[in-house]
């Protein structure tokens, strides 16, 4: 049974070039890149031409791109660096929509006297530009907001947002990994101070991320030791993720015309399919304001987890939300946030498409989930109260 | 998180899955916030359930608690039904995950409002009964 990967958010393949270009840094050169010696300054300048290529695929200057151990490390970096750097500051905003890299942080900085301002959103998961501008405080001393949301895929109004902290000079950090190498990024165009980005996301290796920070911003480390990353990330670099990273980077890049556009027909007809054939469904997130692979529905009367369980026997891969909390009983707080009842948020899923999928898999998921939701409602005793209701 | 094959085994082939017309006794347990209901029915006759059906929203350890739950009172007196643990349940399915150990407290719950709503129903007594939880449906 071949496997039907509908799960592209959680983690993309390890694309066949990047593995290429991976393995001359795991086999032969294996040098660290800080010594002195010829074969050192190799590995040396493959780091250095992946910064450049990491660099001008988000707009940025090769010296404003450090890279981390994970896309969730450069969230924490971010925030934690920012605040380090100016003590006197006690207040940071984000929205209530973050992935865990940066909720947690928050709330982890809350226990430590920090405040913090959670952005509310609409139904669709958009945080208005006013809410933003009410709460900065002369003591904000960051602004923080995802910039494609990864359960809903909600692309949120990022230079709307910028412009509003620009005029009193209060950073600008945004979670961009669902973001980079799907839709095209511009830290320029987006007025951002800090990006984070992730390999995995994107066809490259899982373990390696990468911090955007704008000349100039004050950030201080997270990590400290050797003087890698111009002092500013300790570690020996992993040299052979940073140029996977970039090698993925760069053929995404290139394919983005017409992949962007392809993968996003294939999100409309999977949701309309659903829509048209299967009756109480509910689509998550923005109609267009949307990443192109992301497709979050809820299905009324049923859980999540048990159409996934079915699904999955089925050789299908999707996900209820964030990959990070599946096994969580809580329900989502992006749904939530954006104001779903419990019962349609425990019965969301997530399908994400990605460069592997074709129109095919949307016939394939069709045959499996149309039985498998009629037979889970079957067994509902919600679906019963509500027929019963509707016979009266 | 990995279920047993006994879980997998009564998710994807649940038993004696649906309602019955005339009931004799009928529970419903859980709520829409936590995210399990189990509606659960019994027959009775002289004292003994012959039969057990069931309806459930909720994860595939729900699923599969409530299946195994209707498999095992069938054939036993109201007494002895009143004794099958949160446990035993979870034993006969090779144990759960941990954070789903919850779902067979109210596959327990659920068999005690169906218990509950029989006694009721036809004046017997069975003791050990459990009182009924605030978040039951009721009947």
């Amino acid at each position: 049974m071949d496997t039907l990967y509908l799960d592209n958010a959680a983690t993309t393949p390890l694309h066949p070039r990047a593995l290429a270009a991976m393995m001359p840094f795991l086999e032969g050169k294996f040098h660290n890149p800080n010594s002195i010696y010829g074969p050192a300054r190799a590995v040396r300048q493959a780091i250095d031409e992946a910064r450049a290529v990491v660099a001008s695929a988000v707009g940025a200057r090769a010296d404003e791109i450090f890279f981390t151990g994970s896309g969730t490390e450069a969230d924490n970096w971010a925030l934690n660096g920012t605040l380090t750097a100016s003590p006197e500051k006690r207040h940071i905003v984000t929205s209530s929509v973050e992935h865990h890299g940066v909720l947690y942080t928050c709330r982890a900085l809350e226990k430590r006297g920090y405040d913090v301002t959670y952005l509310p959103v609409d139904s669709d998961g958009l945080v208005n530009p006013d809410d933003l501008r009410e709460a900065l405080r002369p003591d904000t001393a960051l602004v923080s907001v995802i910039m494609a949301n990864n359960e809903v895929g909600t692309i949120q109004p990022l230079t709307a947002l910028s412009e509003i902290t620009r005029r009193n000079g209060t950073p600008f950090h945004t979670d961009a990994i669902q973001a980079v190498g799907h839709i095209p990024v511009d830290v320029n165009e987006l007025g951002v101070d800090m990006l984070a980005l992730s390999a995995h996301k994107f066809g490259g290796p899982n373990g390696v991320g990468a911090l955007y920070i704008r000349k100039g911003t004050p950030v201080f480390p997270l990590i400290y030791g050797g003087a890698q990353e111009r002092g500013r990330r300790a570690g020996t670099e992993n040299a052979a993720g940073i140029v996977g990273m970039a090698e993925a980077l760069s053929l995404t890049i290139g394919e983005m015309p017409h992949e962007q556009p392809r993968v996003t027909v294939l999100r409309d007809q999977l949701i309309a399919q659903i829509t048209k054939k299967i009756p109480h469904v509910k689509i998550n997130g923005h109609p267009t304001k949307r990443l192109p692979g992301n497709v979050n529905i809820s299905f009324r009367f049923i859980e999540g987890e048990s159409l996934l369980l079915h699904l999955d026997m089925q050789g299908c891969c999707a996900s209820t939300g964030s990959a990070c909390s599946s096994g969580a009983l809580e329900p989502s707080h992006v749904l939530t946030a954006m104001g779903l009842p419990h019962g349609l948020a425990n019965g969301a899923i997530r399908f994400s498409l990605g460069c592997g999928n074709t129109d095919a898999d949307i016939g394939r998921l069709m045959a499996m989930l149309v039985p498998s939701v009629e037979r889970l409602r079957a067994m509902s005793p919600l679906y019963d109260d509500f027929l019963r209701k509707g016979e009266k | 998180m990995e279920y047993s094959q006994k879980v997998i085994d009564h998710f994807m082939n649940p038993r004696n899955v649906g309602e019955f017309e005339n009931a004799d006794g009928v529970g419903t347990v859980g709520n829409e916030k936590c995210g399990d209901i189990m509606r659960f029915y019994i027959k009775v006759k002289d004292g003994v359930i012959t039969e057990a059906r069931f309806k459930t929203f909720g994860c595939g350890a729900a699923v599969a608690t409530s299946s195994i739950a209707t498999e095992m009172v069938r054939g036993k007196t109201l007494q002895e039904a009143v004794l099958i643990s949160n446990k035993a349940v979870m034993d006969a399915l090779d144990g759960l995950p941990a954070a789903k150990a919850h779902c067979s407290c109210l596959a327990e719950e659920a068999l005690h409002a169906a218990l509950r709503d029989y006694a009721q129903r036809s004046g017997v007594s069975i003791e050990g009964l459990k009182p009924a939880q605030v978040k039951d449906h009721g009947h």
